[in-house]
């Protein structure tokens, strides 16, 4: 049962000044050094860019230009639909291609919209001066205005569209928590990025936090992003900021999961079909801070993002400033290309990444790691085995779940004891599958129970308005047939109910016979006017009366 | 470019149930060497003979299922033959292990789908086939100390057939738990019993050491997060608290908790046989719960039963309980009220 949101418990301030825990979870080896010690360098600009129409939770983009249009940098080429969309603008300057299907970044390996820009090498934009805003005196929503028609989305992976999900004016937040947890292994964009621009993520954050008008702003690092931290700490100091606070969380997978975070930070559990703007907090990426400062700051929308490219795969593993729309195989090129040895493409981390079949596809504004990985690295799953129910999966669900229970009622499309077990509480982390000793792949029984209830609920949808139109037609049918049973009926009771009308009809007969007769009298009643007549109107008469004779003879 | 394609996550398994059932394996080693200093090479040659009788019965059935024999290398089939080995008493002839071990695998594990899907653990419930069908030649506990040499032992088990010098009597003797329960009926007390060469020091001699190294391993294995402390606990602490009360209201009739869980296939059962994942609850909470009943079970069953140890019918009778312990123990849901 959804629950209205002022019905929920709200942590208090006071509870945001000690770490809590989370059920479950996992250390992990972390494999990030190889990627997070490089600095973050430019992938350049490619020959091609591959814009998605969609690139978030939500409607596709509109696309606002056509085959053969000339773009330049930052201009909007395809507008949000509705609330939760986000628009797409061109991250280089140069002529639209096409605009057709394409392979996207997406597990099931689907063609989608996309807007290809044949890029001209200028990488110009149509003004090149800005002036800064003074977002302090903006107000929230026109923040959250600027926000919109900068096309920015969650940038830690879900792609929630930034202004949607700020709401600006609509919750009552008391926290804005800026999550820079990048708890899964081999991924350091985040890391690099604060190192990096530490002033620019503090300015986004302040820009968030007067768009939320939260009181407290609490940016969550992990342990063992020592310079990071050290980095945000000395720019608060320098800006002698006090309205925002670092927090380090120590290092167990998922912590950077929005709930788990949550609960880490505040001890508190976002209600399992509320949001935690339910409870008062609105949560960030730390790479999504960044584009809000780029937004509000430089004016620009957002056009480009830190990509890790790392792996055994590649052959130096980096950090990228990569434009939206790069193609992954130009941005594997950019790392030194491929090794001899790779044999999975991974996009996102290990642990909830999918893998993909082509490099073709671009990188979108979700996509925050490419993992290229050798055999050896992670070598093919050995083959499941039997399920011993010994429980190691349910000790780190960060749900709470039973997972054990819940495979055996997706394997058997159990549906409702499924759902009873909680299916759609699973946050798909693998943490059970990783324990897994018998080595079930888990979360794809998971997601396939997931689509087999969403696909069966359609279905329950359109049946029951196939039932109902099949319900509403025999209806009509029945009505129709009842109307003219009932037609007929009144035209028999008509026909022979001859009671009252043989009568009349009598009548009518007979009154007919008596006009014939009054007729009939009429016509052999003598001519008028004959009496009296002279001898010359008789003469007349009579030779009228010849003529007619004649003529009717010679007829 | 091709690349290859699977479902995540995608981090090389950090587990395997071969891994886990060798770590009981060797879990099971410091105690097993205890029983055989102690019992005799019996037990060596029952553990053999289980374990092999398990292994084959376990192949023939996975071929006749059309099964992978592969799948033999998950150990399970060997965990099996050597738990119900070492629950039997190291004089027994040679077709009380194979028969148990038979049992066992094709009735209680194969013919319910082989592992994981065996309502019963396949140990115990070949242990009581046998303590059923046969009382007597589950009584031929040899007195700790009288050993046979391998080359007898070998003989004694095929045959029947015993040195000299030796006569089943000689040799056999009733284990202390039996002993208790023998003289208590003779309205003993407990203070006259104790006096006995049965008794050692906090327990029955001999038992109480191989309690304490199978608790060793256990605790290895925990150490090792082969199991979870929920079982191993709920059946010591109820087992202990049961005792306690007894004991404080009649300390002649009633043995202390301390002796309880020293005798017996006490520390076997607390840290091997009820924790066998399969048969016994998942949830965390349920696990307690089933661990408790196992402890409460089998004291009760040693105190007023008509056998001498409880553990094996403790432990069936909650591997039925333990689908409704399951469906009540469910925990709260992240973001769930209660």
């Amino acid at each position: 049962m959804v629950k209205s949101a002022a019905s929920f418990s709200r942590p208090s301030v006071a509870a945001f000044n000690r770490l809590h825990t989370f059920h479950g979870g996992l250390k992990l080896p972390g494999h990030r050094e190889v990627s997070a010690t490089r600095p973050i360098s430019s992938a350049g600009v490619p020959a091609v860019l591959i814009l998605p129409l969609q690139q978030h939770i939500g409607a596709p983009a509109e696309c606002l230009v056509q085959p053969g249009d000339t773009v330049y940098k930052g201009q909007l080429i395809a507008q949000q639909v509705g609330a939760i969309s986000a628009a797409v603008h061109a991250s280089s300057s140069g002529t639209v291609l096409a605009v057709e299907e394409r392979p996207v970044p997406h597990p099931s390996g689907l063609q989608a919209p996309c807007i290809i820009i044949e890029t001209d090498g200028l990488d110009r934009y149509r003004d090149n001066n800005v002036t800064p805003l003074d977002y302090s005196r903006m107000a929230p929503d026109e923040i959250c205005a600027h926000i919109r028609r900068a096309g920015i989305v969650g940038l830690g992976g879900a792609g929630f569209p930034t202004q949607a999900k700020l709401g600006c004016g609509k919750h009552d937040i008391d926290l804005l928590l800026i999550n820079a947890v990048e708890c899964e292994p081999y991924i350091s964009c985040d890391n690099r990025l604060i190192q990096e621009r530490a002033a620019e993520v503090i300015e986004g954050v302040r820009i968030l936090q007067h768009a939320v008008q939260a009181d407290n702003c609490i940016i969550a690092i992990e342990d063992g992003m020592a310079v990071a931290e050290q980095a945000l700490r000395t720019t608060l100091a320098a800006g002698n900021e006090t309205g925002i606070k670092v927090t380090r969380i120590p290092e167990i997978y998922p912590s950077g999961g929005e709930r788990q975070l949550i609960k880490v930070l505040t001890g508190h559990e976002v209600p399992s079909q509320g949001f935690p703007a339910d409870i008062g907090i609105i949560c960030q990426n730390v790479g999504t801070a960044a584009a809000v400062y780029n937004a509000i700051i430089k004016q620009q929308p957002l056009l480009s993002r830190i990509v890790t490219v790392t792996g055994d795969g590649v052959v130096q593993p980096q950090n990228f400033e990569t434009l939206i729309g790069t193609p992954v195989s130009h941005l594997v090129a950019a790392a030194g290309g491929y090794t001899q040895d790779v044999e999975r493409l991974l996009i996102g981390g290990p642990m909830m990444g999918y893998t993909v079949p082509v490099d073709n596809i671009p990188v979108t504004k979700t996509l925050n790691c490419i993992l290229a990985v050798t055999r050896e690295e992670m070598p093919a799953p050995p083959p499941a085995q039997a399920c011993i129910r010994c429980g190691k999966c349910t000790e780190v669900c960060p749900a709470d779940l039973l997972p054990q229970q819940l495979y055996w009622y997706a394997r058997s499309s159990n549906q409702d004891a499924a759902q009873d077990y909680n299916l759609f509480d699973c946050i798909e982390c693998g943490c059970c599958a990783y324990v897994c000793p018998s080595h079930i792949p888990l979360v794809q029984y998971y997601r396939h129970a997931k689509a087999e209830i969403w696909s069966s609920e359609k279905q329950t949808k359109s049946s029951d308005i196939a039932r109902q139109r099949h319900e509403a037609h025999l209806n009509r049918l029945d009505r129709i047939k009842q109307e003219r049973a009932e037609r007929m009926a009144k035209k028999k009771q008509a026909l022979s109910s001859d009671g009252g009308s043989s009568d009349k009809k009598k009548a009518a007969i007979a009154a007919a016979l008596e006009r014939v007769k009054h007729k009939k009298e009429l016509a052999d009643a003598p001519p008028k006017n004959v009496e009296n007549l002279t001898a010359e109107q008789q003469q007349l008469i009579i030779a009228v009366d010849k003529r007619r004779q004649q003529k009717n003879d010679t007829e | 470019m091709e690349f290859k394609t699977y479902s995540s996550p995608h981090l090389p398994v950090s587990n395997s149930v071969t891994a886990m059932m060798q770590r009981v394996l060797i879990a099971l080693l410091p105690g097993t060497a205890c029983v055989t200093w102690i019992f005799g090479w019996g037990i060596v040659i029952n553990i053999l003979l289980a374990s092999l009788t398990a292994l084959l019965a376990e192949a023939a059935i996975l071929a006749l299922r059309k099964r992978p024999v592969t799948t033999l290398r998950d150990g399970s089939a060997l965990v099996t033959g050597v738990l119900l080995a070492l629950a039997l008493p190291p004089l027994a002839p040679w077709w009380i292990p194979v028969i148990g071990s038979l049992f066992a695998i094709v009735i209680a594990k194969q013919l319910y789908g082989g592992l994981g899907y065996n309502p019963f653990n396949p140990a115990m419930a070949g242990y009581v086939v046998l303590l059923i069908s046969f009382p007597l030649e589950l009584t031929l506990w040899s007195a700790p100390g009288a050993q046979l040499g391998f080359s007898d032992a070998l003989i004694q088990v095929f045959t029947g057939a015993l040195p000299a010098d030796q006569t089943l009597d000689t040799l056999t003797m009733a284990t202390p738990m039996d002993n208790i329960k023998t003289r208590l009926g003779l309205s003993e007390t407990l203070s006259e019993i104790h006096g006995s060469p049965l008794f050692g020091d906090f327990a029955g001699a001999g038992w109480e050491w191989i309690n304490l190294w199978f608790l060793l391993g256990g605790l290895w294995l925990l150490q090792m997060k082969v199991i979870q402390w929920h079982i191993p606990v709920g059946m010591l602490g109820g087992m202990a608290c049961i005792a306690f009360v007894f004991y404080a209201i009649n300390p002649d009739v009633f043995t202390t908790p301390l002796f309880q869980l020293f005798s017996g296939a006490a520390m076997l059962g607390a840290f091997f046989i009820a924790t066998d994942p399969v048969s016994a609850c998942t949830t965390p909470r349920g696990r307690l719960y089933y661990g408790l009943g196992i402890g409460l079970l089998t004291y009760i069953i040693r105190t007023w039963g008509g056998y001498p140890d409880g553990v094996a019918f403790a432990v069936l009778l909650m591997n039925m309980a333990a689908p409704t312990i399951d469906h009540y123990t469910r925990p709260r849901v992240f973001g769930h009220d209660k």
